[in-house]
């Protein structure tokens, strides 16, 4: 809402502060400040002058022309001017040497074309009071030659842009940021709707309410012998431009006029097209409407239409036809004032894709005793402006609402602001923004609360009671009519807040419970992006969104589960409608970013969820009504069509993990640091992961391990598939791995024992084995065979040559050996380690090397 | 007392003696390096050497000689002593000089053989304002991204032709009308909060949102919120600004200007939107005459994040009797919180993973 301050002031004796002063106040009123936009302070030495002479210039490729002008001085001046639309006599602005115009253009006495210009004519654009304009701006002629044109014109003034929320309709006017304002400044405020209506005599136009769910109240007046030439004046030409209307022309321009000054959005039709008694309606099937933006629409049952016996002519609230527009030849006008439902008319404009400055006040609620008023305002804008004449009657038709009231304790604001507000404070900020506050609890309506929101939903007795506030010295509270937003107990607190001021509010922290800090989970989390950062990885957050173009690039076969993803209705890209079901694809494609800006060692991970649909999930999930708590079984039935949204973890690797530098030769990616970042991620968890090869998507055949707590898949680790890299135009022989968090328990407290301070004993052996035995089944026998004394296993070399024998190869441990309580002698560890042999001997047919 | 061997009495001569001394103070300064001087403190100050014989023979002497001839031999092990240590220090010093000198290496040769990864700063900030209000006694809760739009609009008092709904970009799950969409806030987890967990109720939701809005340089389609929701007995705004001008002090510190005033959310009443005093210009550009600011675009004041008195329609969805409990809830976005922060200019580089932007983030924020 743009309000010049000069239409503010009209209506509220404001006092002498600065625009910044009066916008910090509205701004701590809720009515916050966007933009101060300032017009006219630089804008000086423009005169009224009268044209007494014009000598057209010849022989220059557009006319110009050079005058006398008088502007009230003892010598006419000479000014020479390229606009032709002025004649000798007529009253123009006149620009002095030493104006300064809009945007800082100063105006000089200059030679130009041959004569001598002292000083400029002026166009509305030139002073800033239009976008553009076609000529030399002509003013009244009884205008007194030599006054001062920004004063006289009132061009000098500021406009504040404020930001309405959408429960704050009547603020979308002059009149209720003027209550606003007064209510701030402590200063009295003249209500601009308050108009002495003439007594009607007779109906203006047949008309009636079809549908009281659409629209309660439907006012018109008509104006005849209106002279469709007149224009509209220009300081309502200044005001709509500076409030961020486009003037069109007079018949126009006073309907915008009076809806930015009021708040009440009018309509007007040509008379003449109108066809028989109006009615207003809900759409019927199959019904069109071309609108004045030359759009044929089809509507919809819930629309709510104007129509008369030709059927549609408006959309209500929101755009008018074109077959019942004011055109260049009207003379009767019928202006339409009404109060439609907010929610229908919100439904409208959206279904329509239709917003107007009309639908936008309907939507956040318009004063519903405001049409007889504002049809009357406009009707003498018409009469006065435009030649024409009111017709004595007015067409009135009504549905019954019933009044709201809301009882509340008087101390509830007061515990809602957690400070003190004595009763006459409430009930002075109530009265203030229009209510009528009476003692005690007013019955209202045996089947409970009635009010109507702003966003028309219908309270009900039930909702209601849960919402009544009870307590000691009640009052009851009638909202005004522009105020459709106030509804509840706390509504009328918000106001008494904040009137007495936000700012006023004591800062208290509240004694929360002791709580129990984060979980097991949480903290893993924490735990697991830690170490893979230490680690050497980065992280990213990339967007959840996929593409089939992923899932083939992945190599995912057609019945992978992964392929199973939820898609969006309205996604940001075709490309990518669905949600991810793996994290690789947006880590992919992170990492060829960074290669591409120049990483070639580039390791990331992320942390997120993927969105996995339940098999035989229900397509839709309930709207549940919200005036009770849901039950558990209505609980079920959003967990039963949500997807499964787990945890997980992925990481991906390219070019040297470790650095090549001075100190020698680096180390590429491999697979075996995807799977060591796997392990990692398990550390944290208190886990041990079993691996185990795999053949599974997007991983190298030969390069791919599961990733196994016990016997459950938690993930896969290892390098991809070179059909992969070469989809992604990744760096040959990426490595990556993923794994799923929330299959990790929440890790229990680590048990520890008594360290032993007995000495270790170490014993080297070599195995041979067959070349494609799993080196994790070798170890687990040497294990399993050693038995208690083994403190640890370490595989400290792997050999493939001729000395381990075709299709074996030789594999190098240490055992270390400790007892608890004694030293161990060398017969307990040599039994130990041939223990160690023959259980591996017997699983996997290993041998001592050499032996 | 006639047992006394009078040959080894001998050393103890005075001349004998000095004689001694000056042996080993002589070998002592000729020590050339230490290995050399350990030879001379075994030849002349060990067990064997003619001082450690002399003393060993006092016990032989006529008591009356015992005293001059301690006395003797004292000052002159003591004289060796002194030099031998002196003498320590002398060589340790040269060998320092020459050996470690020959050792030095270029210490600011570059090493980032095993670099360090980092964190994401969204990530991080995330866990420090979890951090900040589970100090306060907060739980953090959570809930799923691809949310029931009951959760997301209806139980937040946000009806199907709400203006705030259309206000919100949408992502909607297939099917049309499915009832599910991409959370567009972190307020639904406080209905399942509410649904979920014995009152009272404090806790703190950080966590993912979706808007449908392109990515440029102050908009993503993906962005980070964090939810804050208190429901107890008796709580007042006074409780909601105190919890967060502390927030605001955690974050920003203490000497943040904030400011409280009167806005408008479906599910908060009363609803209030938390203001911080722009730190670039401090307020400045907001009066005429004075340059303008970018940062808060000349308005003086930064808007960090909305709150409010959770609505008694919210609390009744969840089943909350609002006559006995009353609480509030606040909002803030994250990726915001890190620009004001961190100086952090453009969204696009929180999404896009360069991996210059997260790196000097580290593991903390």
């Amino acid at each position: 809402m743009k309000v010049p301050l000069s239409w503010l002031r009209e209506y509220v004796d404001l006092p002498p502060v600065t625009a910044h002063e009066i916008a910090d106040k509205l701004t701590a009123a809720g009515l916050k400040l966007e933009a101060i936009a300032s017009h006219g302070h630089d804008l000086k030495n423009v005169v009224v002058g009268q044209v007494i002479e014009i000598e057209e210039l010849i022989g220059f490729k557009k006319p110009i022309r050079h005058c006398l002008v008088d502007v009230g001085e003892a010598e006419p001046r000479e000014i020479v001017c390229g606009a032709t639309n002025f004649a000798i006599g007529d009253v123009v602005p006149v620009a002095l040497p030493g104006a300064v115009l809009p945007g800082g253009f100063e105006i000089a006495s200059r030679k130009t074309y041959g004569r001598l210009s002292d000083g400029m004519i002026c166009s509305e654009a030139e002073l800033g009071i239009a976008e553009s304009s076609p000529g030399i701006l002509l003013l009244p002629a009884d205008t007194p030659l030599g006054a001062d044109v920004v004063g006289l014109l009132g061009l000098r003034d500021d406009v504040l842009e404020l930001e309405i929320t959408p429960d704050c309709g009547y603020a979308l006017s002059i009149r209720g940021v003027a209550r606003e304002a007064a209510t701030a400044f402590g200063v009295p405020f003249r209500d601009p709707a308050a108009l002495e209506l003439p007594a009607a005599e007779g109906v203006t136009h047949p008309a009636e309410i079809g549908d009281p769910t659409a629209c309660d109240r439907f006012v018109l007046r008509a104006v005849s012998g209106f002279d469709p030439a007149a224009e509209s004046p220009l300081w309502m030409r200044v005001r709509l431009t500076r409030a961020g209307m486009r003037p069109v022309s007079l018949a126009v321009d006073v309907t915008n006029y009076v809806m930015l000054e009021l708040g009440q959005p009018l309509h007007a039709f040509d008379r003449n097209t109108i066809q028989g008694g109006i009615v207003v309606r809900r759409a019927q099937p199959g019904e069109r409407l071309e609108t004045l933006d030359h759009v044929t629409r089809e509507l919809a049952e819930d629309d709510i239409l104007i129509t008369d016996d030709s059927g549609v002519i408006g959309l209500a609230g929101t755009m008018g036809g074109l077959s019942t527009e004011i055109s260049a030849s009207t003379t009767d006008i019928v202006i339409e004032a009404a109060h439609f439902s907010a929610t229908g008319v919100a439904r409208m404009s959206r279904r329509h894709n239709l917003v107007s400055e009309a639908s936008k006040r309907f939507e956040r609620g318009v004063d519903r005793e405001l049409p007889l008023a504002a049809s009357w305002r406009a009707v003498q804008l018409l009469t006065e402006l435009g030649d024409g004449v009111a017709e004595p009657g007015v067409t009135h038709a009504q549905a019954d609402v019933a009044p709201v009231s809301i009882t509340i304790p008087s101390g509830h604001p007061a515990r809602v602001a957690g400070v003190p507000y004595s009763r006459e404070t409430v009930v002075t900020r109530l009265e203030q923004i229009g209510c009528r506050v009476v003692d005690g609890v007013v019955e209202a309506f045996s089947e409970g609360g009635r009010g109507v929101a702003a966003t028309g939903v219908v309270t009900s007795g039930d909702l209601a009671a849960k919402l009544a506030v009870t307590g000691d010295d009640p009052i009851t509270v009638y909202p005004p009519s522009w105020r459709p937003d106030l509804t509840d107990p706390n509504d009328l607190a918000e106001e008494v807040i904040r009137l007495e001021g936000y700012d006023e509010l004591p800062s208290v922290l509240p004694g929360a419970p002791a709580g129990a800090g984060l979980t097991e989970t949480q903290r893993l989390r924490r735990r697991v992006g830690r170490v893979l950062a230490v680690t050497g990885y980065v992280e990213v957050l990339s967007y959840p969104f996929i593409g089939a173009r992923d899932l083939d690039n992945l190599q995912l076969t057609a019945d992978d589960a992964r392929r199973r993803a939820t898609r969006l209705v309205n996604p940001l890209s075709e490309d990518e409608p669905y949600m991810r079901t793996t994290l690789l694809p947006g880590l992919l494609k992170t990492l060829v970013r960074n290669v591409g800006r120049g990483f070639t060692d580039v390791a990331l991970f992320e942390t997120g969820l993927v969105y996995r649909p339940r098999p035989d999930a229900p397509d839709t999930a309930p709207i549940l009504t919200v005036e009770r708590r849901p039950t558990d079984e209505e609980l079920a039935l959003f967990t039963a069509a949500l997807p499964e949204q787990p945890v997980r973890v992925a990481a991906v690797l390219a070019g040297e993990f470790e650095r090549s530098g001075w100190w020698g030769q680096g180390r590429a990616a491999t697979w075996s640091d995807a799977i060591e970042a796997a392990r990692a991620v398990a550390g944290e968890a208190g886990v041990s992961l079993d691996i185990r090869a795999d053949q599974h998507e997007p991983w190298h055949p030969g390069r791919c391990a599961a990733l196994y707590v016990g016997d459950v898949l938690v993930g896969h680790a290892g390098e991809l598939h070179p059909r992969v890299v070469e989809a992604y135009g990744l760096p040959k022989r990426t490595a990556a791995m993923e794994l799923e968090l929330s299959r990790l328990a929440a890790p229990a407290p680590a048990q520890t024992r008594s360290i032993s301070a007995y000495p270790v004993a170490t014993q080297d052996v070599a195995l041979i084995v067959p070349a494609d035995t799993p080196v994790a089944s070798v170890e687990a026998a040497l294990r399993d065979g050693a038995g208690d004394l083994l403190e640890s296993v370490r595989l400290f070399d792997v050999y493939e040559g001729a000395q381990a024998g075709e299709g074996n190869k030789s594999l190098a441990y240490t055992l270390r050996f400790r007892a608890a309580d004694r030293t161990l002698t060398a017969e307990e560890i040599a039994a130990a380690r041939d223990a160690a042999v023959e259980t591996a001997a017997a699983r996997v047919g290993a041998r001592l090397r050499g032996v | 007392m006639s047992d006394y061997d009078p040959v080894e009495v001998t050393p103890l001569h005075a001349d004998e003696l000095a004689r001694a001394e000056a042996d080993a103070l002589a070998a002592i300064s000729s020590a050339a390096d230490l290995d050399a001087l350990k030879q001379v403190r075994l030849a002349h100050a060990g067990d064997r050497s003619p001082i450690a014989l002399a003393n060993r023979e006092i016990g032989a002497l006529p008591p009356a000689a015992r005293s001059e001839a301690g006395k003797r031999i004292g000052s002159a092990r003591k004289a060796v002593a002194e030099a031998l240590a002196v003498r320590q220090t002398e060589l340790e010093a040269e060998r320092d000089a020459r050996v470690l000198v020959e050792e030095t290496v270029d210490v600011t040769l570059p090493w980032d053989r095993a670099p360090r990864g980092a964190r994401h700063p969204l990530t991080t900030l995330q866990e420090r304002i979890a951090d900040c209000f589970v100090a306060m006694g907060y739980e953090v809760a959570e809930g799923p991204e691809l949310e029931a739009e009951w959760f997301n609009f209806d139980a937040l008092n946000i009806a199907p032709d709400h203006p705030a709904r259309s206000d919100h970009d949408t992502f909607f799950v297939e099917s049309v009308k499915s009832g599910k969409v991409l959370r567009t806030q972190t307020s639904p987890v406080q209905i399942r909060a509410l649904l979920e967990r014995p009152l009272p109720v404090y806790v703190i939701s950080p966590g993912k949102v979706f808007r449908t809005d392109e990515l440029d340089a102050t908009h993503t389609p993906v962005f980070h919120q964090v939810e804050g929701l208190a429901i107890d007995k008796g709580l007042t705004m006074a409780h909601l600004k105190g919890t967060l001008d502390r927030f605001a002090g955690v974050m920003f510190g203490e000497g943040i200007t904030t400011r409280f005033r009167p806005n408008y959310f479906p599910f908060t009443e009363p609803s209030a939107e938390m203001d911080l005093r722009c730190f670039v210009c401090r307020g400045a550009s907001s009066l005429p005459g004075n340059p303008p600011c970018r940062t808060c675009k000349s308005e003086g004041w930064i808007e960090w994040g909305g709150c409010g008195m959770v609505n008694p329609r919210v609390l009744i969805a969840c089943g909350v009797d609002p006559s006995v409990y009353s609480g509030f809830a606040f909002g803030m976005g994250i990726e915001r919180t890190l620009m004001f922060r961190h100086n952090a200019e453009d969204m696009r580089d929180m999404v896009e993973g360069d991996i210059r932007f997260t790196l000097p983030f580290g593991m903390e924020v």
